[in-house]
């Protein structure tokens, strides 16, 4: 065994000390912290504090009715924080997502109910405006070399301005309480025994695909991963899971709403860590000029990248006017904006660009719908609640900034 | 290969330019240089700081486009207006900056753009491709799975090597490759520009180290504020070689080794 060990590829190096099994995981990970690379610490420290403080101050925050409430809400400002990841990781900013969502919103309100097109066209509509937005975007990036900061904050005005003019002076459109749209946003829920199936399958996937992943590496010739630490993974993410959903099931259960949310934020990680454009949009972020030297094909790349953002921030938009009932002037105004990019930060996105996942968008939005709804139920005003929130977004970046730091201290980007 | 091939690949023309051109603005970087590369030789670029080496080799890798001149490339006039298209008719660069991204660990750098199966990254065979690529150079690298930025400056720099040997390319421009290396590594490199010729590509090799070029350089193509001056070979002496690049034989470099022979009486 030592000597099969010995001729594997990777293991030749006698100066790398190898972190098998469990304990070696552990090791491995506390080593990850240390030196910067705080994966998902923050947000599952941020949510321990946030529950404690807020249960602590109004029991009725961790009762699974609020909890499935906070789901329904996560999932419109999370889907336009999985947007924001795409464009961070470049190490650009679209400052214009809440005023595209809002003008999607609209866009829904004023197809569907004003001129009866049926409501799939309608959120077709929504999105290629959020497409054409994100290639005008693009475009001013790659032809103008415009900062993306100064055209998004041109587009935040613009959109905004918008979206009142098809408004009009109704200044807003009410949606059928009886539509299926509405009720997708306010009350559909997943039946038990598919939250349940749903809750076991990535732990299956992950044992299923880490075992295919250990055959291949062992047939090439490389030190396969420990069997030991995937099962120890899917199982406490598993078990994580079904508590989850049975706590969720004990009041109204999981919405279908946050379950299409998930879905395409596995979508979403999939295309960012096993295809090449994954790679390119990471490389891009890290070092443009190098991606460039490598045959990558930067502008097509922004260009994606911005496309992407616009049009998840037009579905999120979708998603928001079907969970308030409503397209109005208000939609997509307010904290929106800085919720979103909150989001996909508090979740481990860099602002700095090449770091990030599209995990990020799902933790953060926990943290940031868990502290706007915990003020709700504390009756705070808005005005409070917009400081409060304000004061996390900064939190959120100054430990971005500590971590690279200490990532650069420790050699690791 | 057997000895009568490789004589006979070695000898064919790759690249030729012929009166390429380079402005910025008002500054002319380049101005008619011809350069020639054959198959199986290592042509050396030498020239002080500002003789356009540099923008030449970024010139032949599609960084910049030529403002006028003429490329050919085995036998066929060409133009290099991206990255992508010099690596795809086999011209493989190490820049001078290296040009890799500090994020991405060693594997995704050497396989960056040219990744195997796009649409479902096939992480192992990359991986074992990549350790066999870099125990050809034998490299010293602890662990491929690690970011760019946790290695050293010559780790790099073998990582910046390696990748461009990834593609086989037809000819691979090094931009002072050795400058951040160690004495055995500066060896190990000098040994692979030998065995990247033996394997009948073409090598253009930027140093500013004299010793180097002439080890193992079959011609040294002298540039000089932007123009050719002069085509010199290993057998020139270092004098000659320094005559040419400063353009005087009465020269800094020679006025200071003249006071150091003949100590100033007193």
């Amino acid at each position: 065994m030592a000597d099969k060990q010995n001729s594997e590829f990777d293991r030749e190096d006698s100066r790398v000390r190898i972190d098998a099994g469990v304990g070696g995981a552990l090791r491995a990970f506390i080593d990850r912290i240390k030196s910067g690379d705080l994966g998902m610490l923050p947000v599952a420290v941020g949510l321990m504090l946030i529950s404690v403080v807020f249960t602590s101050l109004n029991p009725v925050f961790l009762a699974p009715i609020n909890l499935a409430n906070l789901l329904f809400d996560a999932a419109a400002v999370g889907l336009i924080a999985l947007g924001v990841v795409c464009v961070l990781l470049l190490g650009e900013i679209d400052l214009s997502i809440g005023s595209m969502s809002g003008l999607s919103s609209a866009i829904v309100g004023v197809l569907w109910v004003n001129t009866e097109v049926p409501i799939v066209f309608a959120i077709c509509g929504a999105v290629t405006a959020g497409i054409l937005v994100g290639l005008l975007y693009g475009f001013l990036r790659n032809r103008f070399e415009m900062p993306s900061f100064v055209a998004t904050l041109a587009g935040l005005l613009a959109l905004l301005g918008m979206q009142l003019y098809i408004l009009g002076s109704t200044g807003s459109i009410n949606l059928p309480f009886t539509s299926n749209m509405v009720r997708f946003g306010q009350l559909m829920i997943m039946p038990a025994w598919i939250s349940y199936s749903l809750a076991l399958l990535p732990g299956i996937a992950m044992i299923y695909l880490g075992l295919v992943r250990t055959r291949r590496r062992v047939a090439a010739n490389l030190s396969p991963p420990s069997t030991r630490v995937l099962c120890t993974k899917a199982i406490v993410l598993t078990t994580a899971l079904v508590f989850a959903v049975y706590y969720l099931e004990q009041g109204r259960g999981v919405p279908w709403m946050f379950g299409v949310f998930v879905l395409l934020v596995a979508m979403m990680d999939y295309a960012l860590t096993r295809t090449q454009w994954g790679r390119s949009m990471f490389a891009v972020g890290g070092n443009v000029e190098a991606a460039r030297r490598s045959g990558i094909n930067v502008r097509r790349i922004r260009m994606s990248a911005f496309v992407l953002c616009s049009a998840f921030a037009a579905l999120g938009g979708v998603f928001a006017a079907a969970r308030l009932a409503s397209s109005s002037i208000q939609a997509g105004t307010g904290d929106v904006n800085l919720n979103a990019i909150a989001a996909a930060v508090i979740g481990g996105t860099s602002l700095f660009g090449g770091r990030g996942s599209a995990w990020s968008a799902l933790l953060g939005v926990l943290v940031i719908v868990a502290i706007s709804n915990g003020l709700t139920l504390l009756n705070l005003s808005s005005s409070l609640r917009f400081m409060i929130t304000g004061a996390v977004l900064a939190i959120a970046v100054i430990v971005d900034s500590l971590a690279r730091r200490s990532r650069a201290s420790a050699g690791r980007a | 290969m057997t000895k009568v091939e490789e004589r006979k690949s070695r000898g064919e023309l790759l690249l030729r330019l012929s009166e390429i051109s380079k402005q910025f603005g008002a500054v002319t970087a380049l101005e008619d240089i011809q350069l020639e590369v054959y198959a199986g030789e290592v042509v050396a670029l030498v020239g002080d700081n500002g003789a356009g080496k540099s923008t030449l080799i970024k010139v032949l890798s599609g960084v910049h486009q030529a403002t006028t001149g003429k490329i050919e490339y085995l036998g066929k006039e060409v133009a290099i207006d991206s990255p992508a298209k010099a690596l795809d008719m086999g011209i493989a660069t190490v820049f001078q900056d290296l040009a890799l991204c500090e994020n991405l660990d060693v594997v995704a750098n050497l396989f960056l753009g040219h990744e195997l199966n796009p649409w479902r990254l096939d992480e192992v065979q990359m991986e074992v491709r990549a350790w066999t690529l870099l125990q050809e150079l034998a490299a010293r690298i602890p662990s491929v799975r690690e970011p760019i930025a946790s290695l050293s400056g010559g780790q790099r720099q073998t990582v910046a090597i390696a990748r461009s040997l990834l593609l086989d390319p037809k000819i691979i421009m090094l931009d002072e490759p050795t400058a951040a290396l160690g004495v055995a590594q500066t060896a190990e490199v000098l040994n692979l520009v030998e065995r990247v010729r033996d394997r009948g590509h073409g090598v253009i090799f930027i140093s500013h180290n004299m010793d180097d070029v002439r080890a193992v350089a079959d011609r040294i193509v002298v540039l000089r504020l932007g123009r050719n001056n002069g085509v010199l070979t290993a057998e020139n002496s270092h004098e000659e070689l320094v005559a040419a690049i400063t353009g005087a034989t009465d020269n800094s470099v020679t006025r200071r080794a003249a006071r150091q022979t003949i100590p100033p009486s007193e």
